[in-house]
C-alpha cells in the first residue's frame, strides 16, 4: 500500500433540501488502498461516492485529487470509475460492447478495444461472453461484467456503491474474496461503500464509519473492532454490551457495582464513561469465583458457540460461551484488562440499551434495508 | 447535475410554448367566440340560446350512453376472454381488433349504410330467409349500431390490456380461499379492471357524443345532434359564434360526465390506460 | 394461466370478429363489382381500380395525405420525445401536473371542439394579417402536430420513467459527456417508446378527418376530406378500391410487424436457453 494520498475530501457539506446528508467531511484516501465507507442507511456514504464520482457536487468544500480540486469537473473529466449498486449495465447492448463502451470514449483502435475486452472478462473470468445479450446473464454475472466495463477504462480509483447487495449470501461472499484479489491484482484504489460491516471488515484496509453525515471513527478493520470510538461504532460493528461506568482513576473502571482493572488512562477522576465489552471477552467462572454475578434468561445455540443473554443487575448482556447454562442457572463473570474498552460520553451515550428486547430477526430487518438519497 | 437538469428542462420549452400556443389560446378563443356577438360585443344571447338546443344536447348525450354501455357489455367478456387465452391468440385477435380501426371511420360508416339501405344487403338476406324486410337506416338504432361499431375497438383494448395485466395468482389466491367463479369475477376481476373500464368509457363516449358524420350518414336528415349542428355553424350557417357557444357547453357537459365517472372508478392517473 | 378456450368463448369471438368485419368485406366485394352500384352485384372486375389509378384528384389526395403525415408525425415525435425528457426532469410537482393535464387536453377534448377552436384561432390569426385564405397546408400541420403530440409524450414518458436514473450516469462516468450519454445510452433505451409514438401520430394523422375538416382549406385536399366530399354525394366503387386497396397495405404491414415480432421473440428466447446451459 502506498502512503500517498490520491483523492483528498476537505470540509465537505451537503444539504438535500434541508436534510444536512454530511455534514463537514475531511478524509484522505491513500493510493492503492481499499477504503470502505460503512453505516447505516442513510448516513451519507452514497452521498459521499457520488460526490467524489462528480454525480452531485457538493455545496461546501473540496474534492483534490492528486492535488488538483476537480470539485466542479463533470464525471467523464474525472479518473475514477463507478461500479452501480444495480450495475446499470446498458440493456441494448451486448457484453463486448458493455465493455468496450468506456474505450469507444476515448476512440481507441477496434484491434485494441477486442484485445482489453478479451483480457478483462478473462479477469472476471467471462471468457467466451463477448455476443451474450444483458438480459440473458444471471445476477453475479451481471455483476462480473460491470467490475469489467469500469476497470476496462484503467480508472486510477474505484468506487463502489453496495455492488454485492442484490447478491445472494454463498454469492456475495465469493465475490468479497474475488474482489479483494482483483484489488490487490491490479493496485487501484477501491471506495466501497456498504452497510453491512461483516463485509467491511474482512474485505478493507481502511474502514470510514459514518452516521448521520458524520465521520464517527477511520481506521484499520481491527481497530474499529477493539478500540470503539463511541457507543455508536461500538454497536454497528459486531455485538457489544454498552454500559454505563466511571473512571475512578487510570487504570481503575467502575461498572455494573464492581471495580475492574483495565488498560485506559487519562481521564479525569471520577469522569463518567461508556465501558464497551464484547460478548466473547466475557469469561465465566464459578459464581463464588466471580467479579460480578448473573443469570441466564435466555440461550441459543449458534453452532460454534451458545449466545445467552445474562441479566446483571437489570442490565441484559449478550455472553458468547463454548458452555452450554441452562436458563436460569446463575453464573459468575470476570472480565480480563484488556476486554474492557473505555470510550468517553458522546451524543449517542445510552442510546443503545442492553439486549433485553434483542431478537436474530430484527437485526436481519435492518440488514436488508437499502440506502437510497 | 444541477447543470444537466436544466439542460433537460430547457428541451421541452418549444413544446410549451407550442402548447401554450395551440392548446390553451385556441380554447381561450372558444370561450371569447362564445360571449360576444358578430361585432365583437359583449353577449349573453348564443350562451341563453342553449335552451334551445337543449332536447338535442340530452339526446346526443343519451345516444353516446347507451352506445357506450353496449360497447362495454359487448367487449367485457371478449377481453376477458383475450386475456386468459394463448399469446398467440392475443396477438391474433389484438391485430383482428386493431384492423378496422385503420380503416377510415368514413368508409366504415358508409359500408354500414349500405348493408342496412332499405335494398342492402341486410334486407336481400332477410328476404332470401323468407323473413320480413325491416327499415333499419335513419333510426336511432341505426345511429347507435353506428357508434358502437366505429367505437368498440377503444372500449376493446384498454379492457384487454389492464386484463392481461392482472396476475393470475390472485385469481388462484382467491379460489383458494373459497371464492366461486362469479365471486372472483366480482371480487378480484372487476375491481381490479376499473381504470379500463374508464379509460375504455371516455374514449367511445367522447367521440360517440360529439359525432356528427354517423348521425348524418345512418340518421338521415330527420335526425340531428350537436355535433352536426356545431358542424353547421361552423360550415354552412357561418354564426361562429353560436358554434363556439354550443361546443363550450359540450366540453363542459362532457367534463361533467369525465368527473361523474371517475366519481364511480376513483381513478384519476394521468392519461389513463393507452394501448 | 393461459388456457384452451371453450366451445362459447370461441363462438363469441366469432360473433364479434363478423360484426367487426362485415361492412369491411361488402366493401371489398363491391370494389370488385362490374357496375356502379354498391347494392347489387353484377359480376366481377377490376374496372373500379384502373379507374382509381386515372383519378388525379384521389392520387393528389393521396399524396398529400402522405406528405401531411410524414410530416407532423416527424415534428411531433422530435419536439414531443424532447418535451418527455424535459417533463421527466421537471422537479416541482405541480409544474409537471399542469403539464401533463394541458397535455391531456387534445386527447380529451372531443375532436370537434378542438378542430373549431383552432379554426377560430387561425381565422382570427388571419384577419389579423389581411389573408382571408389562411387555411391550407400549414394549418393543418399545425393541427395535426398538436394532436400527434400529446400520444407521442405519453409513450415516450412511461419509458423514462422505467429506465434507471443511474443509467446515464454509468455512461458519463466511462467518458461520456451528457449529450453523447443521451444520444448512446438514453435514446436507445427508449427507442421503443418513441417507435410507438411516431407510428401512432402516423396513423392517426393518415386517418384524421374531423379536425383537418375544420382546418383545410380548398388548396390541400388529404383523402378523408376527399371521401367525405364524396360520400355527401353517390359513393362511386373506385372509393372501395381505393378503400380497399389501404386496408391491404395495412393488414399486410401489421402481419410483417407480428412476424417479425415474433421471430424476435423466439430468438431471445434460443438465447435465454443457451445462456442456462453454459
Amino acid at each position: 500500500m502506498g502512503e500517498q494520498t490520491i483523492i483528498e475530501l476537505r470540509n465537505i457539506s451537503k444539504q438535500f433540501g434541508d436534510e444536512v446528508v454530511l455534514d463537514n467531511i475531511s478524509l484522505n484516501i491513500k493510493d492503492k488502498e481499499f477504503i470502505t465507507f460503512l453505516g447505516p442507511s442513510g448516513c451519507g456514504k452514497t452521498t459521499m461516492l457520488r460526490i467524489i464520482a462528480g454525480f452531485l457536487e457538493a455545496d461546501d468544500g473540496q474534492v483534490i485529487f492528486e492535488g488538483k480540486d476537480i470539485g466542479s469537473l463533470p464525471p467523464h473529466k474525472r479518473q475514477v470509475n463507478t461500479i452501480f449498486q444495480r450495475y446499470q449495465l446498458f440493456p441494448h447492448l451486448n457484453v463486448y460492447e458493455n465493455i468496450a463502451f468506456g474505450l469507444r470514449n476515448r476512440r481507441m483502435k477496434e484491434k485494441d478495444i477486442s484485445k482489453k475486452v478479451e483480457e478483462m472478462l478473462a479477469l472476471v473470468n467471462l471468457k467466451g461472453f463477448q455476443r451474450r445479450d444483458i438480459a440473458s446473464l444471471s445476477g453475479g454475472q451481471q455483476q462480473r461484467v460491470a467490475i469489467a466495463r469500469a476497470l476496462a477504462v484503467d480508472p486510477r480509483v474505484l468506487l463502489l456503491d453496495e455492488p454485492l447487495a442484490a447478491l445472494d449470501l454463498k454469492l456475495r461472499k465469493d465475490m468479497q474474496v474475488e474482489l479483494k484479489n482483483i484489488q490487490k491484482r491490479l493496485g487501484i484504489t477501491f471506495v466501497f461503500v456498504t452497510h453491512d460491516q461483516q463485509e467491511a471488515l474482512s474485505m478493507s484496509d481502511t474502514v470510514v464509519v459514518m452516521d448521520n453525515g458524520k465521520i464517527q471513527q477511520i481506521g484499520s478493520p481491527l481497530d474499529i473492532y477493539n478500540e470503539p470510538k463511541n457507543a455508536f461504532v461500538a454497536d454497528f460493528i459486531g455485538e457489544s454490551n454498552i454500559l454505563d461506568g466511571v473512571m475512578l482513576d487510570d487504570f481503575k473502571a467502575k461498572f455494573s457495582g464492581a471495580v475492574f482493572q483495565c488498560l485506559d488512562k487519562g481521564f479525569a477522576v471520577n469522569e463518567q464513561v461508556d465501558i464497551v465489552i464484547r460478548p466473547e471477552d466475557v469469561d465465566i467462572v464459578p459464581v463464588e469465583k466471580g467479579e460480578i454475578i448473573g443469570t441466564v434468561t435466555s440461550n441459543t445455540f449458534k453452532g460454534i458457540h451458545f449466545e445467552m443473554i445474562v441479566d446483571i443487575q437489570n442490565f441484559k448482556w449478550m455472553i458468547q460461551t463454548t458452555d452450554y447454562y441452562p436458563v436460569g442457572a446463575k453464573i459468575g463473570i470476570e472480565i480480563e484488562p484488556d476486554a474492557i474498552h473505555v470510550m468517553k460520553k458522546s451524543e449517542y451515550s445510552g442510546m443503545f440499551g442492553d439486549y433485553s428486547s434483542f431478537s436474530d430477526e430484527i437485526e436481519h430487518l435492518s440488514d436488508i434495508e437499502e440506502e437510497e438519497d | 447535475m444541477t447543470k444537466n437538469s436544466a439542460l433537460k428542462k430547457v428541451v421541452s420549452a418549444p413544446y410549451l410554448v407550442w402548447a401554450a400556443l395551440f392548446i390553451i389560446v385556441p380554447l381561450i378563443f372558444v370561450v371569447y367566440y362564445s360571449l360576444v356577438d358578430a361585432g365583437g360585443a359583449f353577449t349573453l344571447d348564443y350562451i341563453k340560446s342553449i335552451g334551445r338546443y337543449k332536447d338535442i344536447m340530452l339526446n346526443s348525450i343519451w345516444l353516446g350512453f347507451v352506445a357506450t354501455i353496449i360497447c362495454l357489455v359487448i367487449a367485457y367478456p371478449l377481453a376477458y376472454i383475450m386475456a386468459r387465452s394463448t399469446k398467440n391468440v392475443q396477438r391474433t385477435m389484438m391485430m383482428l381488433v386493431m384492423l378496422p380501426m385503420w380503416m377510415n371511420l368514413l368508409i366504415r360508416t358508409y359500408s354500414l349504410m349500405i348493408l342496412l339501405q332499405d335494398t342492402g344487403i341486410l334486407n336481400s338476406v332477410f328476404s332470401f330467409l323468407h323473413l320480413p324486410e325491416r327499415h333499419m337506416i335513419n333510426t336511432r338504432g341505426a345511429v347507435i349500431l353506428g357508434m358502437v361499431y366505429n367505437y368498440i375497438p377503444y372500449m376493446i383494448l384498454p379492457l384487454y390490456s389492464i386484463m392481461a395485466k392482472i396476475d393470475y395468482g390472485l385469481v388462484e389466491a382467491a379460489q383458494d380461499l373459497g371464492a366461486s367463479r362469479t365471486a372472483v369475477l366480482r371480487k378480484i376481476i372487476l375491481p381490479l379492471s376499473l381504470p379500463g373500464i374508464a379509460s375504455g368509457f371516455t374514449m367511445v363516449f367522447v367521440p360517440s357524443v360529439s359525432t356528427f358524420y354517423i348521425s348524418k350518414k345512418l340518421g338521415g336528415s330527420t335526425f340531428s345532434l350537436i355535433g352536426d349542428i356545431i358542424e353547421m355553424q361552423f360550415k354552412s350557417a357561418n354564426n361562429y359564434n353560436l358554434g363556439a357557444a354550443l361546443s363550450l357547453i359540450l366540453m363542459v357537459l362532457i367534463l361533467l360526465c369525465m368527473a361523474i365517472m371517475n366519481r364511480f372508478t376513483g381513478e384519476d392517473d394521468d392519461g389513463g390506460v393507452l394501448i | 394461466m393461459k388456457q384452451k378456450m371453450s366451445g362459447l368463448s370461441k363462438l363469441y369471438i366469432a360473433l364479434i370478429i363478423v360484426f367487426l368485419y362485415a361492412p369491411i368485406v361488402v366493401m371489398i366485394i363491391f370494389s370488385f363489382n362490374s357496375t356502379v352500384s354498391t347494392s347489387v352485384i353484377g359480376g366481377f372486375s377490376t374496372r373500379w381500380y384502373r379507374a382509381l389509378l386515372h383519378d388525379t384528384g384521389t392520387m393528389k389526395a393521396l399524396t398529400n395525405t402522405l406528405l401531411l403525415a410524414v410530416t407532423s408525425s416527424l415534428v411531433a415525435t422530435v419536439m414531443g420525445t424532447a418535451a418527455a425528457v424535459g417533463i421527466n426532469a421537471m422537479k416541482r410537482k405541480w409544474v409537471k401536473k399542469t403539464t401533463m393535464h394541458v397535455t391531456n387536453i387534445p386527447m380529451m377534448n372531443p375532436e370537434i371542439v378542438t378542430g373549431i377552436s383552432m379554426m377560430l384561432l387561425f381565422v382570427f390569426a388571419g384577419a389579423l394579417i389581411h389573408k382571408d385564405d389562411v387555411l391550407g397546408f400549414g394549418t393543418m400541420l399545425i393541427a395535426h402536430i398538436t394532436f400527434n403530440l400529446p400520444y407521442v409524450i405519453l409513450s415516450v414518458l412511461p419509458k423514462l420513467r422505467q429506465m434507471d436514473p443511474h443509467l446515464p450516469e454509468a455512461a458519463m462516468d466511462l467518458g461520456c459527456t451528457p449529450l453523447r450519454a443521451f444520444f448512446k445510452v438514453t435514446l436507445p433505451t427508449i427507442s421503443t417508446g418513441i417507435t410507438t409514438g411516431l407510428m401512432m401520430s402516423f396513423t392517426l394523422s393518415l386517418d384524421d378527418f374531423v379536425i383537418s375538416y375544420f382546418t383545410q382549406g380548398p388548396s390541400f385536399e388529404t383523402l378523408p376530406i376527399r371521401i367525405f366530399s364524396m360520400t355527401k354525394k353517390r359513393v362511386t366503387p373506385d372509393m372501395y378500391a381505393l378503400s380497399t386497396l389501404i386496408f391491404a397495405a395495412i393488414l399486410l404491414l401489421l402481419i410483417l410487424l407480428n412476424v417479425s415480432q415474433v421471430r424476435g421473440e423466439r430468438k431471445l428466447r434460443n438465447k435465454l436457453d443457451k445462456g442456462g446451459a453454459s
